[in-house]
């Protein structure tokens, strides 16, 4: 056999390719710090006590945001009490009971699929489902009621796998002792699991949090705290939206989208360290 | 004759087609160590598992033949094989604590079984932490995760919590096989503490482990058994020539 003549050593190449992985690792890091430091640049110097709890003026010109900040977490606890039990307990049928069926193929398939509808489809649905044909009205139940149908998949798949990740040896040494099946799952898998099934609800609960499309239809547009399910709101998000598109006013849009960055770093940093001390706590390191 | 506490007749298991285990008999007698030896794949560790029903969560499974515990079959339908698993408990391999706490490592059988009362949870914990030699080394620290442990303590551990739900057999499988040196003499020394309480059936691949724990011996091969009875007959003068070539090393 005829060796071909190199053209740069293996040497050579690993450093190459050190580089390479190197840079492209910086650069997300770099591009995310860029974005982040862009809003908050620009938004920053919006924020007042007035900007953050008082109601906003006209249509937003002026005045706060404190009703959409209200708003915003008003639908999205309604999403998330209404997907974390949806979600969770199919995962928990899927990973120990469903087995390997076509029907629970099937299934797994659509809940991949519902994960990669275009969230304004959602907002479609939401809109002639509850809107109209349930009759709930441009509301906050409306709304988060959309936006759990999204967060679902995602809650669904990321807790899934984690429960398939449960090493197999907890549950035979649970099961050696006398265990049920079900006794195994809460009292082992799925403490084994929370880690991975906070991730999950984590994840959902920014889906809903930052969406604009699903709740543009579904929502409504009031400016008023929302005092019950059944009133309309405005999240953060489609604030935002209305204060960029109709030319309101570009630095509150600035302002606004600060708050929602914020809210959604601490409240991501906020369970990392949860979950973290959790994980420590189990492990023992 | 001594005390029969299993007794296993015309035992034949299978994984879909494939035939692991060939008429097997067998008497496990009470409150001794019976050592299961023999090469990788020759059955005994699913001759083990057969045991405590461990085997029932695979589908392909199938078992034909008798198992008596103290003369009552345990694959009758009536046989719950959660009482079944309490009176037959189970050692594995790898160590498998629970990723919790001590405490609750060794609670974790007795809370399954319906017992929420603190202090006799705690005396219960102590009392199986003490018998598995494991309280002076653990009793400052119940609080902390058992994957923290060495896997000496925490195969100690799996053994505390094994007797806290006071089986009446005890099967190990290879116990030792991930541990050191040191950590096997204290779990076999342990072995030979626990023998006056209970039956022991362990699974091992080390030759002079066989010799050092267990009265009764049960050579497999092939998924049928060759040869059984006193380890030190089957050890000293094997009467089959397999065996023999098995014991001194020949093959294996």
């Amino acid at each position: 056999m005829i060796s071909m003549p190199r053209i740069i050593s293996p040497h050579h190449a690993q450093k190459i390719m050190n580089v390479v992985l190197w840079g492209v690792g910086l650069l997300a890091i770099v591009i995310l710090i860029i974005i982040i430091g862009y809003i908050l640049w620009n938004g920053l110097p919006q924020f007042s006590l007035e900007f953050i709890f008082g109601n906003p003026v006209g249509s937003g010109e002026s005045g706060g945001i404190w009703p959409m900040i209200v708003s915003t977490f008003y639908v999205t606890f309604i999403a998330l009490i209404v997907a974390t039990p949806l979600g969770v307990l199919a995962a928990i049928w899927l990973a120990e009971y469903a087995g390997e069926s076509t029907l629970v193929k099937a299934i797994r398939f659509a809940a991949e699929t519902l994960a990669s509808i275009p969230s304004i489809v959602f907002g479609l649905f939401g809109l002639t489902f509850f809107v109209v044909f349930l009759q709930m009205g441009f509301s906050v139940l409306s709304g988060g009621l959309t936006l759990a149908l999204m967060a679902i998949p995602t809650i669904l798949r990321t807790a899934e796998v984690s429960i398939e990740a449960v090493p197999q040896s907890y549950k035979e040494g649970s099961l050696a002792l006398g265990a049920s099946k079900w006794q195994t799952i809460y009292r082992v898998v799925i403490p084994a699991a929370i880690p991975g099934i906070t991730t999950g609800i984590i994840l959902g609960m920014a889906r809903a949090i930052e969406e604009t499309a699903a709740i543009l239809y579904t929502v409504g547009a009031a400016l008023a705290i929302p005092m019950s399910i059944w009133d309309p709101a405005r999240p953060l998000p489609l604030h935002l939206y209305i204060l960029a598109t109709e030319g309101v006013s570009l630095p509150n849009a600035y302002g606004t989208a600060a708050v929602l960055v914020l809210i959604i770093l601490i409240i991501t940093i906020s369970t990392n360290y949860l979950v973290e001390k959790y994980t420590k706590k189990m492990m023992g390191r | 004759m001594e005390n029969i506490i299993i007794e296993v007749k015309e035992l034949n298991t299978y994984f879909d087609e494939s035939h692991i285990l060939k008429d097997i008999y067998l008497d496990i007698p009470r409150n001794a160590v019976t050592s299961l030896i023999g090469p990788s794949g020759c059955g005994k560790s699913t001759f083990l598992r057969t045991l405590n029903r461990m085997n029932d969560v695979i589908p392909t499974f199938k078992k034909e033949g008798t198992i008596l515990l103290d003369g009552k079959e345990i694959y009758d339908p009536d046989v719950d094989v959660v009482d079944l698993r309490k009176r037959v408990g189970m050692v594995f391999q790898k160590p498998n604590p629970f990723p919790k706490s001590i405490f609750e490592n060794v609670a974790y059988g007795l809370r399954v079984h319906g017992n929420n009362d603190k202090k006799d949870l705690e005396r219960r914990v102590e009392a199986s932490l003490k018998e598995a030699a494991l309280w002076d080394e653990v009793k400052d620290k119940l609080d902390d995760s058992a994957m923290g442990l060495s896997g000496g303590q925490q195969q100690r551990l799996c053994i505390a919590r094994t007797i806290a739900v006071e089986p009446e057999v005890i099967l190990m499988d290879e116990p030792c096989s991930a541990l050191d040196p040191i950590s096997t003499t204290k779990i076999e020394d342990l072995i030979h503490k626990l023998k006056n309480e209970f039956t022991i059936i362990i699974v091992t691949h080390n030759m002079q482990q066989a010799t050092r724990v267990s009265k009764y011996t049960a050579f497999f091969l092939h998924g049928e058994i060759v040869e059984k009875g006193l380890t030190d007959k089957i050890f000293i003068e094997p009467e089959d020539k397999r065996t023999e070539d098995y014991i001194t090393g020949r093959f294996g």
